[in-house]
């Protein structure tokens, strides 16, 4: 399993998601506390390209052994690429969650929200009392 | 260790002392006195042993039986020979007690049955998945309804043919009203699912096809094309089958099915006035992480041991919650446990044999029957065990008549199918012998005879004749 980080250059949702912004698109994916706290994830449906992000709502589950985990959108977008690789690997999630282990890219919708979002050290003071 | 405890008044005197209360009555003292009842219960007097015994027996002698008559009524659960093995194993304590195996390390023998209950149900339908068991045929139905709208992502219709089981269309309509799910019923024609009818019902909203094989009038439908009509429309079929035909029949995983489930009754259940008994539910791989029910899986332990336990309990309540696949909580392993005793007591070639005997005296029963005077086919589609004809005469009227032959004849099919009001469905089991279907067809004929000479004799007088 992966040692953990969260890298300067996300952005961070409360619910444990991070954001890599891309110009007017971005990658989502977990966080390493979130891989953590679920355990070896073992199933993972993409949704389907084309459909929509809401901020704040749930766009996808992550099943591991114990427990089945939805995934909050950090930001509004419409889907252009979903990752299949982690569907096939589930593990990858846990092994590398902010690289291979990306989960949806999409077109932002309402790039504004990005204000929203915490950075590294917000989130970071966010574990801190979770 | 004793299987039966009990207290004494001195136990019950040295309970109080121990934690210092004066009477029973005073443990009751934080109940209001405003809603405490303050008399007896409004019971008759306990009966002795002998009385409640002689009461009892008085009661259950007012029904006919099974063993007590001949016994031709199908209709969904049938009067197979039950092998005294059965009862052997399941009324061991280590079976008969236990409750839901959630620590595997205390449920091994429970959870190693599920699995090879599982693994017979899975080579049986042809299916590579399958649960552990539901609670009986019409709810495993309703149960695939659920699967099949998550699956196709939200569809809301379900079509259903008539063929199938009239409780289980019944629970499929209960069911679909808290998914917000329409069930479209589609006739027969021929004594089979109208094809036609049914290419016009499914559409692109049309989340699952359900049919029956053989279905509720005993004929064998042609799964394979009902299965492709779904396929086209990207709707599941779900097939409810007859376990004790799948000896004979072409198995429902290679004819396109995506869900084959039923009544399991049949394998190893008595009558036992309608239950308890079991259902089992078998699927493609895709639908592996929809199934409803438990699951048991293989694994190995710390130490590299092969050992079983509850698999993919992210599917269920306690874990998903609202969001589960089923709301099963209580259980019926304990019938399904009879059933995989029953099918390795009867094993690869016995239930070959038996759909072949079952087959052989239908055939044999349908032919008696249709020579009957009064009696014709209801339809000629092919049957394994049961098959239904039409009276000439009321067909209660005949029933009660061949009762006091000591046969019970058939089921009548007016209840719930009124296109089919002069209907008897008629069920063929290994317990039924050639003597048995010659006494039946004697006992008929004459009951329909009885009946038409009993109806000319009420005519009314014409009036002409009268004055």
């Amino acid at each position: 399993m992966a040692d953990e980080s969260y890298p300067e250059g996300l952005r961070y949702h409360p619910e444990h998601d991070w954001a890599r912004i891309d110009g007017d698109e971005a990658t989502f994916g977990v966080t390493w506390y979130a891989q953590d706290a679920l355990g070896e994830v073992v199933f993972y449906e993409p949704p389907e390209v084309g459909s929509e992000t809401t901020k704040d709502q749930a766009y996808a589950e992550v099943e591991s052994v114990k427990a089945v985990s939805d995934v909050y959108a950090p930001l509004s977008g419409e889907i252009t690429a979903v990752n299949d690789a982690v569907s096939d690997s589930p593990e990858v999630v846990n092994e590398d969650p902010y690289g291979e282990g990306w989960l949806v890219r999409v077109k932002l919708t309402n790039p504004s929200e990005v204000d929203e979002l915490l950075d590294v050290a917000a989130y970071r003071k966010l574990l801190e009392d979770e | 260790m004793t299987r039966y405890t009990s207290a004494t008044d001195s136990d019950r005197q040295a309970m109080l002392d121990a934690i210092g209360a004066g009477s029973i009555e005073e443990l009751f003292d934080q109940v209001p006195a405003e809603v405490r009842l303050d008399r007896a219960l409004d019971l008759p007097d306990g009966l002795t042993e002998t009385e409640c015994f002689d009461h009892l027996a008085g009661l259950a002698a007012r029904n006919a039986h099974a063993d007590a008559e001949v016994c031709f009524l199908g209709a969904g659960m049938y009067d197979h020979y039950v092998p005294a093995i059965v009862d052997a194993i399941t009324q061991r304590s280590e079976f008969l007690t236990p409750y839901t195996p959630y620590q595997p390390e205390v449920s091994q023998g429970g959870l190693q049955v599920m699995f090879e209950f599982q693994t017979a149900i899975s080579e049986l339908t042809a299916l590579p998945v399958s649960n552990a068991s539901l609670y009986e045929g019409p709810s495993s139905v309703a149960s695939a309804a659920y699967l099949a709208i998550g699956a196709t992502k939200g569809r809301r219709k379900l079509v259903v043919s008539r063929g199938v089981h009239p409780h289980s269309r019944e629970t499929l309509r209960t069911y679909a009203k808290g998914f917000g799910a329409d069930v479209v019923e589609v006739g027969l024609d021929g004594g089979v699912t109208d094809a036609a009818e049914l290419a016009e019902a499914v559409d692109t909203d049309t989340a699952a096809v359900f049919v029956q094989n053989p279905n509720f009038l005993g004929a064998v439908e042609d799964l394979e094309a009902l299965a492709a009509v779904a396929k086209e429309a990207g709707a599941l079929t779900v097939a409810a089958v007859d376990p004790l035909t799948l000896g004979v029949l072409r198995p429902p995983g290679e004819s396109g099915v995506d869900i084959a489930l039923g009544e399991g009754q049949s394998m190893g259940g008595r009558l036992d006035f309608g239950g308890p008994s079991f259902g089992f539910f078998a699927a493609t791989e895709e639908h592996l992480r929809r199934m409803p029910g438990r699951i048991a899986g293989e694994t190995t332990d710390a130490d590299g041991r092969r050992g079983f336990v509850l698999a993919l309990q992210t599917r269920e309540q306690h874990i998903r919650r609202e969001k589960a696949t089923h709301n099963i909580c209580t259980s019926q392993a304990l019938n399904a446990l009879g059933g995989v005793i029953y099918l390795a007591w009867l094993g690869r070639q016995g239930i070959v044999d038996l759909g072949e005997l079952m087959a052989r005296r239908t055939a044999y029963a349908r032919e008696r029957l249709a020579g009957v005077e009064g009696v014709e086919l209801l339809h000629e589609a092919p049957v394994v065990r049961e098959f239904a004809v039409r009276l000439d005469a009321p067909v209660d009227e005949v029933l009660d008549r061949v009762a006091e032959d000591g046969i019970a004849a058939g089921y009548p099919l007016a209840r719930e199918y009124p296109e089919y009001e002069d209907g008897l469905l008629v069920a063929i089991t290994e317990r039924r012998s050639r003597e048995d279907i010659d006494r039946l067809a004697d006992s008929l004929g004459a009951a329909i005879g009885a009946s038409r000479t009993h109806t000319v004799q009420k005519a009314p007088i014409p009036e002409e004749v009268a004055s």
